[in-house]
This record gives structure tokens, C-alpha cells and sequence, in this order.
């Protein structure tokens, strides 16, 4: 009885949470004024209040006497996925020069997606 | 209690939906339109759970799972045309 | 001989686990038919997927692993309160966003791209590019004051574990 207020607890904290987090990237993304740092708001915080959203949903199942673990799925997948989006978002940035240019790794090397250096590439048409 | 929260957390996805779309519309790049999507995608997956905890069953639970393979491939897909002008070279 | 045989039905051993665990995940169940479809997928999907990789990534101590994840959720944990905090109260004006180049010591390809997405799930930094011969990290930084700092506080806290785990 105890255990099943304290998971109906942990199921209403884990979705204000959820909802809080939420909010807050897509706010980040409204918010924020250069392309690269918008890229920091959704990435992080809309994964974790989604990862909080399905932990609210296992623990919901738990409070009701049954065990699903296929959330856990959702969530893994999400995690593991962000940051290659992420990583793809930047380089569009990077390539379509709106935001600042990155400054070069050591005077001898270019980063890796610039085949060419980046005085090379031609400027984008507006 | 849980169907306060509930109704909470519904109100401030949708919210958040809908804050992804104006950055969607008003771009000013389209790194940034990308990024939108994407972002509505993630909230999409949380709104499906959301409903799913909301009527009490599972069955959400495939459509949620699709959703994020879609949203991530569709991702990558449009960022790649974008960095390169083709998709599989 | 035995030893190559061995290899050929599993190519990848780690994969056939993971594939098995999923596929249980996936239906919820753990009878025996869905162990033994999940078996059948984890032996024929490695076998079929062999050519593309035909390295084995190797890991020196997977406890130490298991460590590093649980050290990196709950930096994931605290570094959303963090970004939360940095987009709600400060403004555009006063954050200081940076590029930050951080030279590597890791060389393995796994390592590395462990460290990349450590990196972007964890305190305001999105990692963005790896330089031609692999051996610098682009970083972007939401707010940080003094970059060089942040980079010696990334290869103190990750790189120095992943270097123990994979190296």
C-alpha cells in the first residue's frame, strides 16, 4: 500500500518533470539567438524530458502491479541517437556559415567534414 | 493527483509543440528548420506516451518506438542533402 | 581451426546478447520461443552484417563500463538542470558560447565516438567535428567563460577513463 503511494508519487514527480524539461528546450530553441546555440536547448533538454515522460509511464505500469520494460527501448534508442543528430545539425551550421567559423584544429589540418579549406568553399547564395 | 499532473504535462508538450513550429516557420536557416523538426519529433514521441498513460494501455507503445526510427533517419537524411546535395552518394 | 570456426557462426558475440536482449525488450516476454527467435536473429543477423564490419571492437575491462555509463547519466542529470537554468534566466547577451578545440590522446575509433556523445549529452557542450586525421575534437560550448578550462575538466573526467577502458 505504502510502496504503491510512493510510486504514484514518483510517477507525478517524474512527469512534472517530463513536462518542465519539455518546455524548456522548445523555449531554448524560440529563445536563443545563434544557430549553434540553439542546438544545445533540444538536444539535451528535450531527450531528458522525454526519457522522464516514459520513466513516468514505467512507473505508472509499476504502480498498477505490472512490469513493462519496453519504455526502456524508447528511451535507449533516444539517447543513443541524440547526439548523432546533433552532431549532423552542427555540420549544416558549420557548412551554411550561420554561425561563427570554427577556429582550425592545428596549423597543418582541417576538421573533417571540410575537405577543402574553408576560404576555398564558395559563399552561400541568399 | 496523477490526472493533474497528467493534464499538466499534456498542456506543456503541446506547448512545446507549438513553440518548435514557430522556430520551424520563421527558419531564419535551414539548419534551424532541422533542428525544429526534430525537436517536434521528440515532443510527438512524448505526447504518444502521454496518451498512452493517459487511456492505460500499451499499444501506443510500437507507434512511439516507429516514430523515433522515422524521426532519426528522416533527420540525418535531410541534414545530409542539405551538407551534400545527395542522400546515398 | 576450432577457434576459426567459432568465429564464423559468431562474428560478433557481443551483438548476438544485444540483439537477444532487444528482441526480448521489443515483445515483452521472455518464453521460450521468443528466447529462441531472439537467439536465431542474434546468430543470423551478425552473420549477415559481417562483411561491413570485420573488426571486433575490443574493450579491455566492460566493469569499468559499466562505471563510466552510470558517472555519465548522472552528469546527464545534473547538466539538464544546468542548460535549464542557463536558458530560463540568462540572457543572450551575457552567455559566453565558444568553440573549443580539444586535442585527443584516445586513437580507437569506438573510443572516440564514445567521447564525442558523452560530450554532447553532458553540460552545455555539443560536439560538432572531428578534425582530418582524428586527432582533435571540435566542441561547442553554451556558456563557458574559459574554454581552455572546460577542456582540461572533458579529458580529466572522460578521456582519461575511456583511455583506461578501451587503450
Amino acid at each position: 500500500m505504502i510502496l504503491q503511494a510512493i510510486l504514484e508519487w514518483a510517477t507525478v514527480i517524474a512527469l512534472l518533470l517530463g513536462a518542465m524539461f519539455t518546455i524548456v528546450g522548445s523555449y531554448g530553441l524560440l529563445k536563443l539567438d545563434d544557430p549553434m546555440k540553439r542546438l544545445h536547448a533540444p538536444t539535451k533538454a528535450a531527450t531528458m524530458g522525454v526519457g522522464s515522460l516514459l520513466a513516468a509511464a514505467m512507473l505508472h505500469e509499476a504502480a498498477a502491479g505490472e512490469v513493462s520494460v519496453n519504455e526502456i527501448l524508447i528511451m535507449v534508442f533516444l539517447f543513443l541517437t541524440a547526439p548523432i543528430s546533433a552532431n549532423f545539425i552542427a555540420k549544416v551550421a558549420i557548412h551554411g556559415r550561420t554561425c561563427d567559423r570554427p577556429p582550425a584544429p592545428s596549423p597543418d589540418e582541417v576538421w573533417g567534414t571540410n575537405d577543402v579549406e574553408l576560404e576555398d568553399i564558395p559563399e552561400p547564395k541568399a | 493527483m496523477i490526472d493533474i499532473a497528467l493534464t499538466i504535462a499534456l498542456v506543456a508538450v503541446a506547448l512545446a509543440q507549438v513553440l518548435a513550429m514557430v522556430r520551424l516557420v520563421i527558419g531564419p536557416s535551414s539548419g534551424d528548420r532541422i533542428l525544429a523538426l526534430d525537436t517536434m519529433v521528440v515532443n510527438a514521441i512524448g505526447l504518444i506516451v502521454l496518451l498512452g498513460l493517459a487511456q492505460g494501455t500499451n499499444i501506443y507503445f510500437e507507434g512511439a518506438l516507429l516514430f523515433a526510427m522515422l524521426g532519426f533517419v528522416s533527420t540525418v537524411a535531410y541534414a545530409r542533402f542539405v551538407l551534400r546535395g545527395d542522400i546515398i552518394e | 581451426m576450432q577457434r576459426g570456426l567459432l568465429h564464423l557462426i559468431f562474428p560478433h558475440p557481443a551483438l548476438t546478447v544485444v540483439l537477444l536482449l532487444t528482441w526480448c525488450l521489443l515483445t515483452a516476454s521472455v518464453s521460450l520461443g521468443n528466447l529462441f527467435l531472439g537467439l536465431l536473429l542474434g546468430i543470423l543477423v551478425p552473420i549477415v552484417t559481417a562483411a561491413y564490419w570485420p573488426d571486433r571492437p575490443m574493450m579491455r575491462s566492460p566493469l569499468r563500463f559499466i562505471a563510466y555509463v552510470f558517472i555519465v547519466l548522472w552528469d546527464i542529470l545534473l547538466a539538464n538542470f544546468e542548460v535549464a537554468w542557463i536558458v530560463l534566466f540568462r540572457s543572450n547577451r551575457s552567455m559566453q558560447s565558444n568553440w573549443i578545440v580539444i586535442p585527443l590522446e584516445i586513437r580507437h575509433p569506438e573510443a572516440v565516438a564514445v567521447l564525442a556523445g558523452t560530450i554532447t549529452l553532458t553540460p552545455g557542450t555539443v560536439s560538432a567535428d572531428l578534425s582530418q586525421s582524428g586527432r582533435y575534437l571540435l566542441v561547442h560550448a553554451l556558456d563557458a567563460p574559459a574554454p581552455e578550462q572546460t577542456a582540461r575538466e572533458i579529458k580529466h573526467r572522460y578521456e582519461r577513463r575511456l583511455k583506461e577502458i578501451f587503450e
